[in-house]
């Protein structure tokens, strides 16, 4: 088992490589000279030369490449165009108000899921069981960004209950666990909850069906086990798949946090990204989205480990 | 060496071979006719029909002009007489420009499929059949992709790209891309050692023939029904890059743009501002549900 | 079901591919070698090699069948597959009637793919399910040019020949069939591209016994039809021995025994052909076994034991077995039957080997 973790270990290695690629050819993707977002206007030829030189756009891309990838190990993700800042610094809280929205979303699409989709393959076919799925196919089908507006429709601009813009209290972005600030955690985090309840129920509830179809359970049930005792033996047996949906769950919120971010102004990586791609400011759209990739690239790792752990019998290259 | 003729009534049997071959309708026949008796399927493609009819035929169907504004008549409710849904911040008549929005969302919403299908299912199919180096080097690229989450990928590659209807084929294409063809490299892994494969080799048939007859037909089937699947998504992303600003810009009505320019109109007419998600929702819902369809029908063998 | 009977049966002097004439075995086979190396790559453990085919020699003559048996992993199935080229052979010739195989002069593998067919064991795994059985049958003969309503036209004849009508069955789906029925679809396949020799791996194991003995028959008669050369390959003793005119045994990756059909069951010499033909279940009460005559399970392809690959479940086993592996060499009192054992060769060394 250590010897597939090393190697696991290993292989993401060259994933985070060919991730550093694709976010330094983002830049190259875009349209026009990259130099101009950061030229003057009324440049001479020789400033511009300077200038060109200075970033060292003059010089082949792999050159190019290596000499960002050493800056960017060194935590040098370059300047924003806009603000004049570090890139880092404005990333990096950025990523923190995302991972509050994230593990928010988590824990409410995650418990929920996983509640709703073991009960309904308990009781497969029954009511519940289709109600259950017709939850999971509507979660999966909602454009989410549109559910935050209708949430909001509903509880700030009717009700008036909860408030329907930013993280805290007159439009501050720190993070304290009080009801000011969980007040507008509540919307975005139901709203970002909803895809991953939805998937991860119809996942653990087609897992919990097939596993009580297995013969070990008709087994159980033939010595009399009692049920509680039978439902632990299921779960145990439907835990990899579910940690494995759910890991991954988890890794997609970082990006689809993104539009409801939009939508609740909330003040994290998308609404950075956002203003970063209307400003033109490739910079911060470079750093966000590497930095966002490589939690990524972190998370499955945890995740494929994790499942290892669960499941020795997982062996995958 | 002929084979010798051993029945004489053989030699009628190949008309009656023939009527029975319209009467046995094939593996597609059985799916299609497994398909209409789906209730849920038939109820979700009557709609997403009338929904794409109505996109096609727009200019006949749409009771206004979709870009007439009107100072006076704006954000008006629904049921407003001469404005069935309404109308939008700019007094345009809502119905219509859904009707017209159909036209955009749709094909954002199908082209990346298509174009994915096409060209992650074939990198896929190519990966699998001929293993090696071949798949090492396009499995590991997929892989890289694969270490992005898929709706940051699209914002990134628009984003990087600039707003625009192309910018959000491209960026939902390669987004697509890498799942269609690890499905397809799968399949085609696993069906490539299924011994048909290898008696096809042995008659000494040519590589294309081999891939055309035996293996596409086996690979299409996996790969529609997880193509299929992503039809879903692809409208929800693609109408959320538009309602990010990175798809078409105004005045052309997309739902997701209009979701998005009517979002400052959201404490006056909240109603209308939610109406054009309503119609992400429902064709998405609908193309998530044929999907389940088709995966069951394509399920069982008879 | 229909019955074909009345078969016309063409004489084999009729087959202008004939080019050896009648004494030319239609294959040779010299040490053949496959070895597939398992692990290595990036981090994995140093890699290693199975030795699942490992010099491996024998002839088939002109319109007879040769039965390959042995255990399961011992090697039967890739011999098979190495003699159709569908795993490329590591090393050794193959000679079809009298040419060789290979890029220097002889055939080429499409060549001989063209005279040598199989059938596999697995009789719905090796139909695609996708196509009606008739377009199976055709496609061989399509991929070499004959038109579509011809090769159609023939895989229905074919049909009927294996005792499947046309009618009923050309338009079926694989999953349609059953896998008596299945089975004989591959057959038809196979007849369809007119080879001289057909490698039938394990074609009938997975069959009922009745259907067995049916397909069997039907195997029969299509080789006195078309003049065809069987190879045979099954675990089923009694199978074998129905159909075979000689007889190979295989034991990891190796021949231990090779002889004609009578002579080999009536005395076998190799320990290991002893004990399988001893294990089989005995119709005479009376002569029921009690110990089993061979225990254990073959060791690991990967690392065989050195010298006799039989030794370590071997009776006879003794330091020189260990010592050298024994040459496949024909028994002195009758030299149809060839054996790889230090016990039965002549100055080996062991304690049985018989005098000169």
């Amino acid at each position: 088992m250590l010897f597939y973790v090393i190697r696991r270990l290993l292989y993401a290695v060259p994933i985070t490589i060919g991730v550093t690629i694709v976010c330094f050819s983002l830049i190259h993707l875009a349209p026009g000279d990259p130099l101009s977002t950061v030229l003057p206007d009324n440049a001479s030829p020789e400033v511009a030369a300077q200038i060109r030189a200075a970033y060292g756009f003059d010089k082949p891309l792999p050159i190019q490449y290596l000499v960002w990838l050493g800056n960017v190990a060194q935590g040098d993700f370059g300047v924003s165009v806009q603000s004049r800042r570090p890139v880092l610094g404005d990333v990096l809280p950025a990523v923190r108000n995302t991972m509050i929205l994230a593990f928010a979303a988590v824990l409410l699409g995650f418990s929920f899921g996983i509640l709703a989709g073991a009960v309904a393959g308990h009781v497969e076919g029954s009511l519940l069981d289709k109600a259950v799925t017709a939850f999971a196919i509507t979660g999966v089908s909602v454009p989410h960004y549109w559910l935050g507006l209708v949430l909001v429709v509903v509880f700030a601009v009717n009700l008036g209950m909860l408030p329907a813009m930013g993280m805290g209290p007159g439009g501050q972005s720190g993070f304290t666990i009080d009801w000011a600030h969980l007040k507008h955690l509540i919307l975005p985090a139901i709203t970002l909850a909803v895809i991953p309840a939805g998937i991860i129920a119809r996942s653990v509830r087609a897992t919990v069906a097939e596993v009580r179809k297995r013969e070990f359970v008709s087994a159980l049930r033939a010595k009399g086990m009692p049920r509680p005792r039978i439902f632990l033996h299921v779960a145990k047996n439907a835990a990899p798949v579910v940690l494995a949906v759910s890991g991954l769950q988890f890794a997609q919120l970082l990006g689809g946090s993104i539009l409801v971010e939009m939508v609740f102004s909330w003040p994290g990586t998308g609404f950075l990204m956002n203003s970063a791609i209307f400003t033109r400011d490739l910079p911060v759209l470079q750093g966000t989205i590497l930095v966002l990739s490589l939690f990524f690239v972190l998370i499955n790792l945890i995740v494929d480990v994790l499942q290892v752990v669960f499941d020795p019998r997982i062996k995958r290259a | 060496m002929a084979h010798a003729t051993t029945d004489t009534a053989l030699a009628g049997s190949y008309g009656a071979a023939a009527a029975a071959a319209a009467k046995t309708p094939g593996y597609w026949g059985g799916v299609w006719r497994k398909l209409r008796r789906d209730p849920v399927t038939v109820v979700c493609m009557a709609v997403v029909l009338l929904i794409v009819l109505a996109a096609i035929f727009a200019p006949f169907v749409a009771p206004n002009d979709p870009y007439a504004t009107s100072m006076t008549r704006r954000l008006k409710p629904i049921g407003t007489d001469g404005h069935l849904l309404g109308t939008d911040e700019l007094g345009r008549d809502m119905l219509s420009r859904l009707i017209y929005g159909g036209r955009i969302s749709l094909f954002t919403g199908l082209t990346p499929v298509f174009l994915a299908t096409l060209i992650g299912g074939g990198l896929g199919l190519l990966a699998g059949y001929f293993g090696g180096l071949v798949n090492t080097a396009v499995m590991r690229t997929m892989d890289v992709f694969y270490a992005f989450p898929s709706v940051l990928l699209a914002v990134a590659i628009s984003g990087a790209l600039g707003a625009g209807l192309l910018n959000v084929l491209i960026a939902l294409t390669v987004v697509f891309i890498p799942p269609i063809c690890r499905i397809a490299e799968s399949v085609t892994t696993q069906i490539r050692t299924e011994d048909y494969v290898d008696a096809a080799r042995a008659t000494g048939a040519s590589t294309p023939r081999i891939i055309g007859t035996h293996i596409l037909p086996n690979v299409l089937g996996p790969v529609f029904i997880y193509a299929s699947s992503l039809i879903s998504v692809s409208i929800v992303v693609a109408s959320g890059l538009a309602f990010l600003g990175l798809g078409v810009s105004p005045p052309q009505a997309d739902w997701g743009l209009m979701l998005n320019t009517l979002r400052q109109a959201i404490y006056i007419a909240p109603v209308n501002a939610v109406v054009p998600g309503v119609m992400i929702f429902i064709t998405s819902m609908c193309f998530n549900m044929m999907s389940d369809g088709l995966r069951s029908a394509m399920d069982v063998k008879d | 079901m229909h019955d074909t009977s009345q078969a016309a049966t063409l004489p084999i002097a009729d087959d202008t591919r004939d080019r050896g004439g009648p004494m030319q075995p239609l294959l040779i086979v010299e040490d053949l070698k496959k070895h597939f190396p398992i692990g290595g790559g990036f981090l994995r453990k140093a890699p290693s090699v199975v030795r699942a085919v490992d010099g491996v020699s024998f002839h088939v003559d002109k319109g007879r069948t040769l039965g390959i048996v042995g255990e399961s992993g011992c090697g039967k199935s890739t011999t098979a597959r190495l003699l159709t080229h569908l795993i490329p052979p590591d090393a050794g010739s193959i000679v079809f009637d009298g040419d060789p195989v290979g890029p220097y002069g002889g055939i080429t593998v499409a060549d001989l793919r063209k005279q040598m067919q199989m059938v596999f064991q697995d009789s719905y795994s090796s139909l695609n399910p996708r196509l009606p059985i008739v377009d199976s049958i055709a496609f061989g003969p399509k991929a070499h040019g004959t038109p579509t309503r011809k090769a159609r036209a023939d895989a229905e004849e074919l049909l009927g020949l294996v005792g499947l009508n046309p009618r009923q069955f050309a338009r079926r789906y694989p999953h349609q069939l059953s896998g008596g029925q299945r089975q004989r679809v591959n057959i038809a396949r196979a007849l369809a591209m007119k080879p001289r020799l057909v490698v039938l791996d394990e074609a009938v194991s997975a069959l009922d016994k009745s259907v067995e003995a049916q397909v069997l028959n039907l195997l029969a008669r299509l080789k006195e039809q078309f003049s065809l050369t069987y190879i045979f390959i099954s675990h089923d003793l009694n199978v074998v021995q129905y159909i075979s005119d000689r007889v190979l045994v295989m034991y990891l990756g190796e021949v231990v025994e090779i002889g004609d059909v009578d002579d080999l069951y009536s005395a076998p010499s190799h320990p290991y052909t002893q004990a399988l033909l001893s294990s089989r279940p005995s119709m005479d009460p009376a002569r029921r076994r009690i110990a089993p005559p061979l225990t254990g399970d073959p060791p690991n392809p990967v690392n065989p034991p050195s010298g006799c690959r039989f030794r370590t479940r071997c009776p006879l086993a003794e330091p020189i077995c260990a010592a050298r592996a024994p040459e496949l060499a024909a028994l002195p009192d009758r030299p149809g039957q060839s054996v790889a054992c230090h016990a039965r060769g002549v100055g080996t060394g062991h304690s049985l080997s018989p005098a000169a």
